[in-house]
């Protein structure tokens, strides 16, 4: 199953091509369908995910790019269509072996989502507490959160409150706190909306560290073109609530296509 | 003409708000089946329910103490020319007692912790809805219907018999102030008096009433709260609407409470 060719049914489909990649599948979405009443947000979405790779999905705000993500862990369930993670039919698992699963996935959310009541040391402890059989028993935690600050450079914060901390700061620390688990995959949303330009660029030049430092595989869904020229090796853009087009960040941006070329428009 | 308009007018005023109130209904009634149901599944989540418990207590206490203290007060002030006209004034102990223990201090209690618990949960988890903290915590392997709704609503029912019975001795004290300056009741003789008044029949139906009235308020809170729609206008709604619902909740389980504890009564 895991490496079986996409075949893609979007007619306009302007990037169609062979899955030349031989790198293992770790995230595969096949003919997605999902919708709110009768807000259609996504129509037959398509993506895969190799090891390693930087993949981009760009989309206009509301398009559906977190809908999309949340469907691959669990948090809401498609309508119809088949989601894969490392192997593993997401809609089929139960909720231990789902949490095992999550484990290895990293999930950046939008807005930082720190834990407002939890100090910086208690935020990075919480993924801790369920996942003894992955971390082995730990004693002390403090090296474990240690390193993780120290990937993101804000090991003096360990024991402020989120309110406490900038924009940037709060999105170090949520990025510290997906990777306390050493995940495999890193799912990013937005992971430079609502920052000035500077911090962006720091945050993009974390997220590359990240991968060179642990290999790890990254889904990137953003509408910042800046931020998707810099990471993505493929891009994938959400338009309409299929894969509308795909290609590397050059292929894209030279594209005629009126629909492509908005997102590339300064 | 007329006539379709009074139809919509009936439909958008009584059919659309009644047909709400049923469906809100049927949605907490399965937010209170969830409850049940993970409330006995391990894992149990101590800390945080003890941090709950704490922080309930600590948010109320005050506004439990001072409201009990000035209704005990009033209530004696009010009701001494009435008993005096009729020279049963000595009665007095016996019912600002009753009166207190058994439904004033209850349901004020409950109401006050509706305003203040109520809506602070309906707030803290509407915007940990809306910042996605509730779907961190479910993508981090923690079950959060256990660690934040479980614990609240447990905290909730454990804490408000606890201010009852707190809210209840201010209020019997102010009583007894007044009765103290103005009549010459010693406390001692006034608490005695009380406390022989209370029977079983008055104590015990109370203090389950008021294990109602904490699991209504928590089980408000969180429901609204849990479900919060999303941006800043969501949380100000959730942290509303907690509060009126709970409220009317509290009476709702109060005039359940009187007529079943009627029916023993009369056994
Ligand atoms: N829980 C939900 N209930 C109803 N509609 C939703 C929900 N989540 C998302 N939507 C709708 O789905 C669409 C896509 O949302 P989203 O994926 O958050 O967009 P974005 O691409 O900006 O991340 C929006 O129109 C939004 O209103
Ligand atoms: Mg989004």
């Amino acid at each position: 199953m895991t490496n079986e060719q996409i075949t893609y049914k979007n007619e306009n489909y302007p990037y169609q091509s062979e899955d030349t990649d031989k790198r293992k599948t770790v995230i595969l979405i096949r003919d997605v369908y999902k919708s709110f009443g009768d807000n259609h947000v996504l129509n037959g979405f398509h993506m895969k995910l190799h090891e390693g790779e930087n993949l981009v999905v760009m989309g206009k705000s509301g398009s559906g790019k977190s809908v999309m993500i949340k469907c691959l862990v669990g948090l809401m369930s498609p309508d119809r269509g088949y989601i894969e993670v490392m192997g593993k039919e997401i809609a089929n698992l139960d909720r231990q072996t789902l949490d095992e699963l999550r484990s290895d996935i990293g999930f950046l959310f939008q807005g930082s989502a720190l834990y407002d009541s939890m100090t910086v040391r208690q935020n990075l402890e919480f993924p801790m507490r369920r996942h003894k059989e992955k971390l082995g028993v730990v004693q002390d935690t403090t090296p474990l959160v240690l390193e993780a600050l120290e990937n993101v450079g804000l090991a003096h914060t360990m024991d402020l409150m989120p309110a406490e901390l900038s924009g940037g700061m709060k999105r170090r620390i949520a990025l510290a706190r997906t990777l306390i688990l050493k995940p495999k995959i890193i799912l990013y949303d937005e992971p430079t909306s609502g920052l000035d330009p500077i911090t962006s660029k720091e945050i993009i030049e974390l997220m590359r560290s990240i991968q060179k430092k642990y290999g790890t595989s990254s889904l990137i869904i953003t509408h910042d073109v800046d931020c998707a020229r810099v990471i993505s090796e493929r891009m994938i853009l959400l338009v309409d609530g299929i894969n509308y087009a795909e290609g590397s960040y050059a292929e894209l941006s030279a594209s005629k296509d009126p629909k492509v070329e908005a997102f590339f428009k300064k | 003409m007329l006539d379709l308009s009074v139809t919509k007018f009936v439909k958008s005023k009584l059919v659309e708000p009644i047909k709400h109130f049923f469906v809100q209904i049927g949605e907490l009634s399965f937010f209170a089946g969830r409850f049940f149901k993970e409330v006995f599944t391990p894992p149990f989540e101590f800390k945080e329910l003890l941090r709950q418990c704490y922080q309930m207590g600590n948010r109320s206490l005050v506004l439990v103490g001072v409201t009990g203290f000035i209704i005990g007060l009033v209530m004696t002030l009010q009701s001494r020319p009435t008993l005096i006209q009729f020279g049963a004034v000595s009665w007095m102990p016996n019912m600002t007692g009753i009166s207190i223990v058994r439904e004033i201090g209850p349901v004020i209690t409950a109401l006050i912790c509706a305003g203040r618990i109520a809506s602070g949960i309906g707030a803290e988890l509407g915007s940990m809805r809306v910042t996605e903290q509730i779907d961190a915590m479910e993508v981090s392997g923690t079950n959060p219907f256990k660690y934040l709704v479980v614990t609240r609503i447990l905290a909730t029912t454990l804490m408000l018999p606890l201010l009852v019975v707190f809210g209840d001795l201010i209020a019997l004290y102010g009583s007894a102030l007044v009765e103290n300056l103005k009549g010459d009741v010693s406390f001692q003789l006034y608490f005695n008096t009380v406390f022989d008044a209370l029977s079983f029949g008055d104590v015990v139906p109370a203090t389950i009433k008021s294990f109602f009235f904490g699991f209504v308020i928590g089980l408000v809170g969180c429901y609204k709260g849990y479900y919060s729609k999303k941006g800043t206008a969501g949380v100000g709604l959730a942290a509303n609407t907690a509060v009126v619902m709970a409220s009317l909740l509290v009476f709702v389980v109060d005039f359940i409470a009187v007529f079943v504890s009627d029916i023993f009564y009369e056994l």
